[in-house]
């Protein structure tokens, strides 16, 4: 579990996060919702530590992450998987020496044992046969499921995707919540995925924290978004017309 | 202010940079790589600078030799010197600071908007270790023998101009290259390499990682870097000149 406590985060005079709390559920797919510029993206980054908190700690099964440095920090830090927005594959490698690139640097794995990781990897995100094409070569959705590989070849305990369908199709981006879920439930990894997707939310979401102007206005499940009156969140997540339809329809079906 | 904020971020880096790597067997692949593309890659340009400016500093020489006072062996000697103790370390470095510079720090800025050293640190990899020693290293390394390379094929520039032109004659422009020749000159050439190399690495690493922004910004860090590099060197050349011969 992951646990975050009365962060508060400036840059410059600029305070971007207020107090924000929030506990992020292990084998969970927790969602990170809001519109652009409320600081969600700065939270994700708090979290892994490659912004640095203000006030407040990150907990991550209780160890506070915040307060340590070096080799204890580092040692939490392989225990991470991100997928980024633009999936921040390395240009000069092939898509399986991507994958590999945290098993050679990070452990003391064969050559042999780290084929056969890559391959699982790749095989598990159906990828496997398209070990020696190169980022460049591959689709936008192609990219995000590489980067899932990547993202769990360590065998991650936490699991960060940042926008994991951020131009993609409605389809591909189905396949990519697919296994984003898939992997979270079959690894028990605390997922935590930062989305403006309502489908995603809706779809994949088991715990869902609402940032707006730098808070967290409000938590809850994948129903109570649905059901709740809340005039912020249903301003940003019913935005549209067709969108307060679709909640008319899915509050009818939960009762 | 800001100038100052970033000299302290520069020298923050250069002691995060110098750090254990993660693995000495990648640390010793990446350092060949960055050999070759720092070094190998560069020794066409350098052969082709070399020995045009070595023909070049010959036939001045040899043109402004008005005086009958003056022995002809000057030729030699003239573009000996100057190809020991400026041309080849100082000129050379300025011209590879603008290829090398440019392309460490386009590189290194576009993996940091890209993510990929978010990605790098994420991993608990550190990212400086990885992505800037092994240039360092590669750099330090290399750029005395590009610099020993280069005063060579100068030197036989300046004999094929002379040879060429009829200005003067194979002995007589032997006998100027080694007429009051200091092994310290060549000690000289390849301090100023070592350290021209440091500052063209650090400096535009140090551009390329800081870099916030796109693909405009990465154009912006990577001219920043070439031309600050090259200021560095011009202040370090006068300050190594100070203390080195004087």
């Amino acid at each position: 579990m992951i646990e975050v406590n009365n962060v508060d985060k400036s840059f410059g005079g600029n305070q971007v996060l207020f107090d924000v709390s929030a506990k992020f559920e292990t084998g969970k797919v927790n969602m990170i919702i809001g519109q652009s510029g409320q600081g969600k993206s700065v939270l994700a980054k708090c979290i892994v530590g490659l912004h640095e908190v203000d006030n407040g700690s990150i907990l991550y099964d209780g160890r506070n992450f915040s307060e340590l440095e070096g080799f204890a920090r580092r040692d939490i830090r392989k225990e991470i998987g991100m997928l980024f927005q633009g999936s921040a594959l390395f240009d000069s490698m092939s898509v399986e020496d991507n994958v590999m690139f945290p098993l050679s640097m990070l452990t003391n794995m064969t050559k042999k044992e780290m084929q056969d990781r890559a391959d699982f990897c790749l095989d598990r995100v159906n990828l496997l046969g398209k070990n020696k094409l190169f980022p460049a070569e591959c689709s936008g959705g192609m990219q995000k499921r590489i980067a899932i590989a990547r993202a769990i070849a360590m065998k991650p305990k936490y699991l960060f995707c940042d926008e994991p369908n951020s131009g993609l199709d409605p389809k591909t981006s189905i396949v990519i919540d697919n296994l984003i879920r898939e992997i979270t439930y079959e690894f028990n990894i605390t997922t935590v995925v930062i989305t403006h997707d309502m489908n995603s939310v809706i779809e994949i979401g088991d715990n869902i924290v609402f940032i707006h102007e730098g808070r967290n206005w409000w938590s809850g499940d994948s129903n109570s978004i649905i059901t709740t009156e809340n005039p912020e969140i249903n301003g940003f997540v019913y935005a549209s017309e067709f969108m307060k339809d679709i909640k008319a329809l899915m509050q009818k079906k939960i009762q | 202010m800001r100038r100052l904020n970033n000299i302290g971020k520069y020298f923050l880096m250069v002691r995060i940079i110098f750090s254990r790597p993660e693995k000495w067997k990648i640390f010793y692949v990446r350092i060949m790589n960055e050999i070759d593309i720092i070094g190998i890659k560069s020794l066409p340009i350098v052969a082709l600078l070399s020995v045009f400016m070595g023909g070049v500093i010959a036939l001045q020489t040899a043109a402004n030799m008005t005086s009958p006072l003056l022995p002809e062996y000057t030729i030699g000697y003239i573009t000996r010197s100057s190809t020991i103790l400026e041309f080849s370390p100082t000129i050379l470095s300025l011209i590879l600071a603008g290829k090398i510079g440019s392309n460490i720090a386009s590189e290194i800025g576009t993996m940091r908007v890209t993510e990929q050293i978010d990605a790098l640190e994420t991993m608990g990899i550190n990212s400086l270790t990885y992505l800037v020693l092994p240039k360092i290293v590669g750099a330090v390394f290399f750029f005395p023998i590009m610099i020993i390379f280069s005063i060579g094929l100068s030197l036989i520039g300046g004999w094929l101009a002379v040879i060429s032109s009829g200005l003067s004659n194979t002995e007589t422009y032997i006998f100027g290259l080694r007429s009051f020749f200091l092994m310290s000159d060549i000690w000289y050439a390849l301090i100023k390499a070592i350290v021209f190399a440091f500052v063209i690495v650090t400096l535009s690493s140090f551009y390329g990682y800081y870099t916030k922004g796109g693909a405009l910004d990465v154009g912006r860090s990577s001219t920043q870097a070439v031309v600050i590099s090259s200021v560095v060197i011009l202040i370090c050349n006068f300050f190594l000149t100070q203390m080195i011969l004087l």
